[in-house]
C-alpha cells in the first residue's frame, strides 16, 4: 500500500525505520515537527539522506563557515562554496571551475566501480556549472604497499580510474599514490575534475520561473546505490561491510560521455534555464536543491520517472544513487528543442515534472500525493552539530617523541636508494601509464611533472584565442597531520601552491577534500578542527580563496581512524602557456639552484618512516611568508625565461628532488653540500624548490631573489650520466632509473 | 587549388575527433566533421576515423559502429579507392568492417597502457606515409587496452609476404602483438590503420614530445595533389 500524505495524517503512530535509515531520533522529532505530522515513507526517504552527513555537512559546518569569514578578497572568484563547484575568472573572458571529492567507502567496498563512480560524479559537479570537463586527476591513498588487500584494492581502484576517464575522454593529469598502514581499512579515492567556460556562460543549480518544465535525462533509474548517501558514506565499517556490496553504484562511462556533449550543446542552445546533476541522494537532492534555490516549489509526478527496474518503489526511486542523470529546468517553448538535442545524442530524456511558486516539492505516486515539504528544510536546514573535541589523549607524547634519537645514517648513497625505491617514493608510472594523459590535445605538463597543465585556448572549439594556460596540483601528507593537523593542513596546501608555482603558474584558488575519522569521536574532531582552522588561516595569508570541496567523515575501522588526511588542490593560471617549466633537468650545462632555506626537520619525514617506522615530533614549519616569495620568484622567473627546469622539494627532500630531477630526461648533475650532508639531503623543510637554469641568465636570476628575500644557494651544475655528490657519493642516473620504477611492478604484477 | 578536404568521424564515444581535425588543419586542409547516423560523405577527399570508444566498446570494439549508416557509404568508398585511415578505435572499426585483416583483441598485459612509443615505418607506400623515409623510427603515444593485434597464420604470413605491414613497435612491444605489428595497409595501400596516435604527435606544446604525426597528414596531402 502507499504510504500517502493522508494516510500519514490519518496513522500518526506508525513507527517509521528512521533509525533504519541513519537518522537519530531528535531528528526524527524535528522532521515530524517540520511537517506537523509523521513523514511518509518517501519524506523519510528524503530527509534521511538530505540530513546524512554526508549531504548537509552536518558536523563540519560550524568549522567549514572560517573558509568564508577568513577568505581573502579575491577579485577571480566568481562562484564560491555552496555550489556544485567553485567558479574563478582566469582572464581573457574565460573562467575555470574545479573540484575535489572522496568516494573512499564505496571503493573499499569495490574499488573498480566506487572508483570508477567517483570520477564520473564530480565529472557532472563541474558540467553542471555549464563548464566543459577538460582533465581530472586523483589523489589516492592505500594501506601498505605488500599488505594483502592493497592488492585487492589498488588494482581495482586504478582500473576503474582508467576505465571510466579513459572512456569519458578526459586527460588525467596528475594526482598522488601514498601508501601508510593507517589507510587499510579505509582507502582513500579522491577525485578532482576541472572544467572551462566562458565567464558569462555559468549555470547555477536553481528552478525559477512557475510553469518550467523539470526534465530528467540521461540513464534510466536502477536499485544501484540505495541508501549509498546515507548508509555506505555515513557509517562506520564494520565487519558485515561485505554485505554492503549492492549499495555500491555502477558506473557506464559512455553514458556520461554522451551526457558531456548533450549537456555542451543544450547550453549552446540557450535552453537550460538551471541544472543540477544527480549524485549523492539521487532525485531527493536535485528535487529539493533545485526547488530551494528557486521559487520554491515543484510538483514532480515520480511514476514519469523512467525505471530499469519497474519493481522499484517511490522510496527507492527517491534514494537511488544510478549514475549518468542530469536535471534540467525548462521553459515550456524549448521543450522540444531540449528533446532534439537529447535524441541527437541518444539521451533519453523525460519530464517529470514543473516548477511552481507554492513553495513546497509535491510528489505524487499513482495518483497519491506522498510527499509535501517545504524543500529549504530538507536541502538547506539540516541539523547542525556543534561536535565536542578535545586534543587526543597520546598527543603530547607523540609530539614529545621526536626523531632527535633516530640513528642517522653513514652510507647517504645507501639512504637515497632506499627511499628513492620506497612506495610512496617509487615511480608511480604503473598506475599512471593506465591513464589517457593526452586526449582533447590540451596537455602541457602531466605526471610525474609538479602539476598538470593545459592549454585553454583550444578547449571550447570557436572560443576567443587565448595564450593562457592553467595548472593544477593537489597534496597531503597524513603524518604531518597526524602530528599537527594545523600545520598539516597548512603544509598540504603549501605544497601544492608551490608545487603550481614551480610551472609557471600564480596560484589562485584552493578547493580540498578533508578525510577523517568518526566525528562524534571528540579526538577526530579536533583533528578536524585544528585541520580546518589551519587552512583557512593559511589561505588567507597565501591570498587564495577556498572555492569548495567536500567532507569525508568516518573514515575508520573500529575505534582506528585514518590519519588525519586534508588533501588540497590549488589552481594557478599562467599568462603565456609556452613559457611553462618542465619538470628537472631538461640539458647539460645549466646551474643548478636551491631556493629556500633547509633546517634540521625530520618529524613526519620520508626517512624517519621508511628507515625507522618512526613517526613523532613535529612536521616541518609552515612558512607561508616565505612560501609566497618564493612563489613570487618562480613566476617572475619563468615568465621571463629564466628557468630552463624545476622541481619543488617535498617528501624525501633535496635527495630526492636531485633524483627525480636527473630521471626526468636522463640528464645527470654535480652538486656540492656546504653543512651537515645527511640533513642537507634529506631533510624535508618546506619552501625550497630546485631550479635549472642557463649560466648567463644566473646573475639576473640570483638578484630576482634577492629582489624577493629568497634565499639562494648555487648547488653545482647538470651534465654527465650520474648523480654526483660531491665528496659523498656517485650514482649513475641508470641505477636510480632501476631503483625507481622496480618497486610498483613488483608489487602489482 | 582549393584545399584538401578530409572527413574526421564521429560515433557515439569518439574521443579523439577534434584532436584530428585539429591536425588536418595543421598542415593547411580542411577537416569536414562527419557524423554517425547519415549515410553523407560530404564529397570528402579522405577519411580519418579517430579514436575512442564508439558506442561504448560494447559487445565488442568497433562491433558496433561498423553497423552505422555513415559505414554503409564509407566501406565501398573505401574499396573504391578513397583514402582512409583508422587509429586506435577506428583501426578496429576497420578491422571490423573487414576493410583489413585480422583482429585487435586485449593487451596481453591485461592494462590499458599510455606510453610514448617508438615505432618503425616499414611501408612508405601508402596514401598516409609516404612523407616518411622507408625504415624511418618515429615517437607516436600510445592509449588503448585492447591494441594486441592478432591474425592467423595464413593471413599473417601473407601480410608479411605482400609488404603491407606499415608499422612496427621498436624498443618494446605495448601490447603483445604478433610480429610487434603497430599497423597494417589494404593491397591497394588507400586504407591504412594503426595503434599509435599522429594526431597527438603534431605540437611541441602538447601531447607526446614529438612531432612525428605531422607526416601521416603532409603523405595524405601529397597524396590527394598528386592524384
Amino acid at each position: 500500500m502507499t504510504d500517502s500524505v493522508q494516510r500519514a495524517a490519518e496513522t500518526p503512530d506508525e513507527p517509521m525505520p528512521f533509525a533504519e535509515l541513519g537518522m537519530k531520533q531528535d531528528e526524527y522529532d524535528r522532521v515530524k515537527q517540520i511537517l506537523g505530522r509523521r513523514p511518509t515513507g518517501a519524506e523519510l526517504a528524503i530527509y534521511s539522506v538530505m540530513w546524512s552527513e554526508h549531504c548537509s555537512y552536518k558536523s563540519s559546518k560550524v568549522h567549514l563557515r572560517q573558509f568564508a569569514t577568513k577568505a581573502p578578497k579575491s577579485e577571480a572568484l566568481l562562484v564560491g562554496m555552496g555550489e556544485n563547484a567553485g567558479v574563478v575568472d582566469i582572464g581573457d573572458g574565460w573562467a575555470a571551475t574545479f573540484k575535489i571529492e572522496s568516494h573512499n567507502h564505496p571503493s573499499y567496498v569495490e574499488p573498480h566501480q566506487g572508483a570508477a563512480t567517483g570520477v564520473g560524479g564530480i565529472v557532472r559537479d563541474i558540467m553542471s556549472m555549464g563548464a566543459r570537463p577538460i582533465a581530472v586527476m586523483d589523489a589516492l591513498r592505500f594501506g601498505a604497499a605488500d599488505a594483502v588487500d592493497t592488492r585487492r584494492v589498488l588494482p581495482g581502484v586504478v582500473e576503474g580510474i582508467s576505465h571510466y576517464g579513459n572512456c569519458l575522454g578526459l586527460p588525467n593529469i596528475g594526482g598522488e599514490v601514498v601508501f601508510d598502514p593507517c589507510y587499510i581499512g579505509n582507502p582513500l579515492v579522491n577525485a578532482l575534475c576541472v572544467g572551462l567556460l566562458r565567464k558569462d556562460q555559468i549555470k547555477l543549480a536553481t528552478a525559477p520561473g512557475p510553469g518550467n518544465k523539470v526534465v530528467l535525462f540521461g540513464a534510466s533509474t536502477g536499485p544501484d546505490g540505495i541508501g549509498g548517501a546515507s548508509v555506505l558514506a555515513s557509517a562506520t565499517f564494520e565487519d558485515e561491510s561485505q554485505a554492503k556490496r549492492p549499495a555500491v553504484q555502477v558506473g557506464d562511462p559512455f553514458m556520461e560521455k554522451l551526457l558531456i556533449e548533450c549537456c555542451l550543446e543544450l547550453y549552446a542552445a540557450d535552453v537550460v534555464v538551471g541544472i543540477q546533476d544527480l549524485g549523492a541522494a539521487g532525485v531527493s537532492c536535485a528535487t529539493t536543491e533545485l526547488a530551494a534555490k528557486g521559487t520554491g516549489g515543484m510538483d514532480v509526478d515520480l511514476n514519469l520517472v523512467p525505471l530499469r527496474d519497474p519493481s522499484l518503489r517511490p522510496e527507492e526511486i527517491l534514494m537511488s544513487e544510478s549514475q549518468e542523470r542530469m536535471m534540467a529546468v525548462v521553459r515550456p517553448d524549448d521543450i522540444p528543442a531540449f528533446m532534439a538535442i537529447c535524441a541527437k545524442w541518444d539521451v533519453p530524456a523525460t519530464v517529470i515534472g514543473e516548477v511552481t511558486d507554492t513553495g513546497r516539492l509535491v510528489m505524487t505516486w499513482d495518483g497519491e500525493v506522498i510527499v509535501d515539504i517545504p524543500p529549504g528544510t530538507a536541502a538547506d536546514e539540516g541539523p547542525v552539530y556543534e561536535r565536542p573535541f578535545h586534543e587526543p589523549a597520546g598527543q603530547a607524547a607523540l609530539n614529545a617523541d621526536t626523531p632527535d634519537h633516530l640513528e642517522r645514517p653513514a652510507d647517504l648513497r645507501e639512504t637515497l636508494l632506499k627511499l628513492l625505491g620506497s612506495p610512496n617514493l617509487a615511480s608511480k608510472e604503473w598506475v599512471t601509464s593506465q591513464y589517457d594523459r593526452y586526449v582533447r590535445s590540451n596537455t602541457v605538463l602531466a605526471q610525474p611533472a609538479d602539476s598538470g597543465m593545459l592549454r585553454i585556448s583550444e578547449a571550447i572549439a570557436g572560443a576567443e584565442p587565448t595564450t593562457r594556460g592553467i595548472a593544477l596540483s593537489t597534496d597531503g601528507n597524513g603524518r604531518y597531520a597526524r602530528l599537527d593537523p594545523y600545520a598539516g593542513a597548512q603544509l598540504a596546501l603549501a605544497e601544492a601552491y608551490r608545487n603550481v608555482a614551480v610551472t609557471g603558474a600564480k596560484p589562485l584558488a584552493v578547493t580540498n577534500c578533508l578525510n577523517f575519522g568518526s566525528p562524534e569521536d571528540p579526538e577526530v574532531m579536533w583533528q578536524f578542527a585544528e585541520a580546518v582552522r589551519g587552512l583557512a588561516d593559511a589561505c588567507k595569508t597565501l591570498g587564495v580563496p577556498v572555492t569548495g570541496g567536500n567532507v569525508s567523515f568516518y573514515n575508520q575501522t573500529g575505534s582506528t581512524a585514518i590519519h588525519p588526511t586534508p588533501v588540497v588542490g590549488v589552481l594557478g593560471v599562467i599568462d603565456d602557456v609556452a613559457k611553462r617549466v618542465p619538470t628537472g633537468f631538461t640539458a647539460e650545462g645549466l646551474r643548478v639552484v636551491l631556493l629556500g632555506d633547509t633546517h634540521d626537520e625530520f618529524g613526519g619525514s620520508e626517512w624517519a618512516h621508511v628507515v625507522h617506522g618512526h613517526l613523532g615530533g613535529l612536521p616541518p614549519r609552515a612558512d607561508l611568508e616565505a612560501e609566497q616569495a618564493l612563489s613570487t620568484v618562480l613566476v617572475e622567473a619563468a615568465a621571463r625565461g629564466l628557468l630552463e627546469g624545476s622541481h619543488d622539494l617535498s617528501d624525501g627532500g633535496l635527495a630526492l628532488a636531485l633524483a627525480e630531477s636527473c630521471l626526468a630526461q636522463g640528464v645527470g648533475a654535480s652538486v656540492e653540500l656546504c653543512g651537515d650532508a645527511f640533513t642537507e639531503l634529506f631533510s624535508e623543510s618546506a619552501a625550497r624548490a630546485l631550479v635549472a637554469v642557463r649560466p648567463e641568465a644566473y646573475d639576473e636570476f640570483a638578484a630576482l631573489c634577492a629582489r624577493h628575500d629568497v634565499p639562494c644557494y648555487g648547488l653545482g651544475v647538470t651534465g654527465g650520466a650520474s648523480l654526483v655528490v660531491k665528496d659523498r657519493f656517485e650514482v649513475p642516473v641508470e641505477e636510480l632509473r632501476a631503483k625507481h620504477t622496480a618497486t610498483l611492478p613488483a608489487l602489482f604484477g | 587549388m582549393s584545399a584538401a578536404r578530409v572527413g574526421v568521424v564521429t560515433f557515439p564515444g569518439t574521443l579523439d575527433d577534434q584532436d584530428a581535425a585539429r591536425a588536418v588543419r595543421l598542415v593547411g586542409a580542411q577537416a569536414v566533421p562527419l557524423w554517425h547516423a547519415d549515410r553523407d560523405l560530404k564529397g570528402v577527399d579522405a577519411v580519418f576515423l579517430p579514436g575512442g570508444f564508439s558506442y561504448g566498446d560494447y559487445l565488442r570494439c568497433g562491433a558496433i559502429s561498423r553497423f552505422a549508416p555513415l559505414m554503409e557509404e564509407l566501406v565501398p568508398a573505401a574499396q573504391a579507392g578513397l583514402p582512409v585511415i583508422g587509429t586506435c578505435n577506428g583501426f578496429q572499426i576497420l578491422c571490423e568492417a573487414h576493410l583489413l585483416p585480422g583482429a585487435l583483441v586485449r593487451n596481453a598485459s591485461l592494462h590499458y597502457v599510455c606510453r610514448d612509443q617508438k615505432i618503425r615505418v616499414e611501408q612508405t607506400a601508402t596514401a598516409w606515409t609516404n612523407s616518411f623515409a622507408s625504415g624511418q623510427e618515429i615517437v607516436l603515444p600510445v592509449k588503448h587496452g585492447e591494441g594486441r593485434y592478432v591474425a592467423s597464420a595464413d593471413t599473417l604470413a601473407a601480410l608479411e609476404a605482400g609488404g603491407h605491414v606499415v608499422f612496427r613497435y621498436v624498443d618494446g612491444n605495448p601490447n603483445g602483438s604478433l610480429n610487434d605489428i603497430a599497423g597494417i595497409r589494404n593491397e591497394a595501400g588507400n586504407v591504412v590503420g594503426l595503434m599509435p596516435h599522429p594526431e597527438h604527435a603534431v605540437e611541441e606544446l602538447v601531447g607526446a614530445p614529438s612531432t612525428d604525426g605531422l607526416g601521416f597528414f603532409t603523405s595524405i596531402l601529397k597524396n590527394l595533389v598528386n592524384a
